[in-house]
């Protein structure tokens, strides 16, 4: 019977975060997010996130380099868009397949330690890709500059089909529709809700159970005669092939894939949009990489007029003085937001803005089982020990 | 041995710097059983209180002179260093020799930096997760280095080394070799004595002092220590100051060969946590081993011969030399059983 409960309302989470994503642009308009590059955006994070996600949040496996599959997605996809077809589906395949084999590679090094050896692990990893793509690489990856299309690639399959994009330097187009703007944003948005989808279906499988328990205590996995290795391992596949397709699509809104995809930064920004929605939570990570994105976009377009006019009811020397400490923090400065947040949010709420949202719910509610869903889940495989 | 020497020295002083920081990157796991992030932007914050104190000892005083004029026309402008009017010849000296002198700000402010730090955030996180360590402290470190962008900017800021020991010496003469054979700049052999002289002296102050023995023991069998009615918190706390003054000394007297700026930490950190895991996970010795070997190593693969082979091989040695050696020696080389195996 809970079982029949929990589908129904696994249905009602898929239908209504479907809804809110096809009413995107109107949602997001009042708070002025509602223009498709942002929506883009989101839903391309939003897919990087819940793949980190599956790893992270359900194993515990902390990988400081998923970053670099990002960066792997999008050579893969700008590549087949310069050497196949500007159709966006057959990039997205290999982007995707191109991630899980180069996830599948690092992964199974990694996965033989675990804990702090395998963050490092990872990191070395993620640094060593993006060193090589920057130098020796090159002519793969075309270095400083970035990998670029142009107007003399092959693109065997669009000629074979007898495509010819004339004179123009050719954009992505699925079947004749150009994936810029609101179109982009529904492919992307469409690919989410699919992303959203498996997640929800991982979560609830024997198999996701399984990548809980390797988070609970891998110790007492391995004494009751277990392999966990290629669990975990299948989680980080997984994990590497929804980075390849954020990466893909990175590329397919926008066909330029540069080195600094594949940087550290781009490693820790994914985990603290993670572990800012909730790590753990099927809403929590894609709420995060919203947030985290909408607020990049807002203070980065602050400068120092806007922020002396915001500041402008405070008498002269204190509105420069204001101006100056929240110029820190916005424009050039975001960054340090960032890295602030990342400290408030681990320091004063691991859960993430899930746990906070749990948190005021039961305030109101005065619950006196204050346990949330997901609390009772953990605790149920006790009975088995 | 013409060929092989130069390589080795190169390496060595890449190595030093990688062999302090991860030094202190150890001394931290071993004791505290915290993992740092944040090392690599005490090795840049060290680095810039020389920028800071190059700026102190440069404040200059402008005075106009109105019977010299420039080729503007305007009054020549005298710049004098306040330095020097208040100490003269001395105090020309001091600017010349700015970096070493800055040691003296660097010391007692990392320090404070670093007893704050352990104080004010990295004791709330002894019982939590080293998932949530590595993020606290990766937090910590970003939001470090974009406070000393924004002061400092973001472009490299060039520390010269003092006159007499900023040119190159042949080594190679000594050594009697042809001249010109192994040609070695003198500030990198300053920074190698400097960083043999601060590891010897914190292997002494472990090995010779009742305060090291404390240490030493805690990091062994920290419950006991504790039931002995020793207070190892406070004795901890003090270990995480020294470590990140051994980290801000060396960004110190590593200046003048990279000019500092402000991302320079995670650099050296992704780098040495390398060495830590390669040299084995609480161990000191091995941290220090693996960072010279490293250093080393990196160097050769940077020799032309080499790269023809293996084009990129300079980029990625110490990556695949980690990926390696934790495939055979899962514990690094000199790691002991039970030391952080999570």
């Amino acid at each position: 019977m809970i079982s029949i409960l929990k589908k129904r309302s696994d249905i009602i989470l898929l239908l209504v975060f479907a809804a809110v994503v096809a009413s995107g642009p109107v949602l997001f308009q009042p708070i002025g997010a509602g223009y498709p590059d942002l929506l883009q955006k989101f839903a391309i994070f939003g897919i990087f996130a819940i793949g980190f996600n599956i790893l992270f949040g359900l194993t515990g496996y902390l990988s400081f380099g998923h970053a670099a599959f990002l960066g792997v997605g999008s050579y893969t996809a700008v590549w087949t868009f310069k050497l196949l077809s500007m159709n966006p589906i057959p990039a997205l395949i290999l982007a995707v397949i191109a991630g899980g084999l180069f996830s599948l590679l690092i992964g199974w090094v990694s996965m033989r330690r675990s804990g702090i050896y395998f963050s490092i692990l990872t990191l070395a990893f993620a640094q060593m890709s993006y060193n090589l793509a920057y130098s020796v690489l090159t002519p793969i990856t075309n270095g400083e500059t970035g990998l670029q299309l142009a107007q003399s690639d092959p693109r065997v399959l669009d000629v074979a089909f007898g495509r010819d994009y004339g004179a123009v330097l050719p954009t992505p187009d699925l079947f004749g529709i150009n994936l810029s703007g609101y179109p982009g944003y529904y492919f992307c948005g469409a690919l989410l809700i699919v992303c959203f989808y498996i997640s929800i279906r991982i979560f609830r499988s024997p198999f996701g159970m399984m990548l809980r328990a390797v988070k609970s205590n891998q110790n007492r996995m391995n004494y009751t005669g277990l392999n966990t290795r290629p669990y975990a391992l299948a989680a980080f596949v997984i994990s590497g092939m929804f980075a390849g397709l954020a990466g893909g699509l990175l590329a397919v809104t926008d066909p330029l894939a540069g080195a600094e995809r594949m940087q550290w930064t781009a490693s820790g920004e994914i985990v603290l949009m993670t572990i800012l929605g909730g790590s753990g939570t099927l809403l929590g990570p894609v709420i995060g990489a919203g947030v985290i994105k909408y607020f990049e976009n807002i203070f980065s377009a602050f400068n120092e007029n806007i922020l002396l006019n915001m500041f402008s009811f405070f008498p002269e020397p204190l509105q420069h003085a204001a101006a100056w400490v929240a110029g820190l923090f916005v424009g050039e400065g975001w960054h340090l937001t960032l890295g602030a947040l990342f400290m408030i949010i681990v320091i004063f709420l691991p859960g993430g803005l899930m746990e906070g949202a749990h948190k005021i719910i039961n305030l109101f509610r005065r619950k006196t089982d204050s346990d949330g869903p997901q609390k009772s889940a953990d605790s149920a495989p006790a009975p088995a020990e | 041995m013409d060929v092989f020497l130069p390589q080795i020295l190169n390496g060595l002083d890449k190595g030093a710097a990688y062999a302090l920081i991860a030094l202190g990157l150890t001394l931290i796991f071993g004791t505290l059983g915290v993992v740092n992030f944040a090392h690599g932007a005490l090795f840049m914050l060290g680095a810039f209180c020389a920028v800071t104190m190059k700026a102190l000892l440069g404040l200059e005083k402008v005075t106009l002179d109105p019977t010299q004029t420039t080729a503007w026309g305007t009054p020549l402008e005298i710049r004098v260093p306040y330095i020097e009017t208040w100490l003269g010849d001395f105090g020309l000296l001091l600017l010349e020799y700015s970096v070493p002198v800055s040691l003296i700000l660097a010391i007692p402010v990392m320090l404070i930096i670093g007893v704050t730090m352990e104080r004010g955030l990295i004791r709330h996180f002894y019982h939590r997760t080293h998932a949530e360590q590595i993020l606290v402290t990766f937090g910590l470190a970003i939001v470090l280095q974009e406070i000393v962008k924004s002061f400092f900017g973001a472009n490299p800021i060039p520390q010269p080394a003092p006159d007499i020991v900023s040119g190159s010496a042949d080594i190679g003469m000594l050594l009697g070799l042809d001249p010109g054979t192994i040609v070695y700049p003198m500030w990198r052999m300053v920074y190698l004595t400097f960083s043999g002289v601060v590891i010897a002296s914190v292997f002494a102050f472990l090995q010779f002092t009742t305060f090291g023995m404390v240490v030493r023991a805690g990091m062994a069998d920290r419950e006991t220590v504790g039931l002995l009615g020793i207070d190892i918190d406070k004795k901890f706390t003090i270990v995480f100051g020294l470590a990140a003054v051994v980290a801000g000394i060396a960004g110190v007297m590593y200046t003048p060969i990279l000019s500092p700026d402000y991302h320079m930490g995670m650099d050296f950190l992704v780098l040495s946590f390398v060495v830590v895991v390669v040299g084995g996970m609480g161990s000191l010795g091995g941290a220090v081993a693996a960072g010279f070997l490293l250093g080393i190593l990196q160097s050769f693969a940077s020799m032309n011969e080499v790269k023809t082979i293996l084009p990129g091989i300079d980029q990625i040695i110490i990556y695949l030399v980690a990926i390696i050696i934790l495939l055979v020696r899962p514990r690094g080389l000199m790691g002991r059983k039970g030391v952080m195996e999570s």
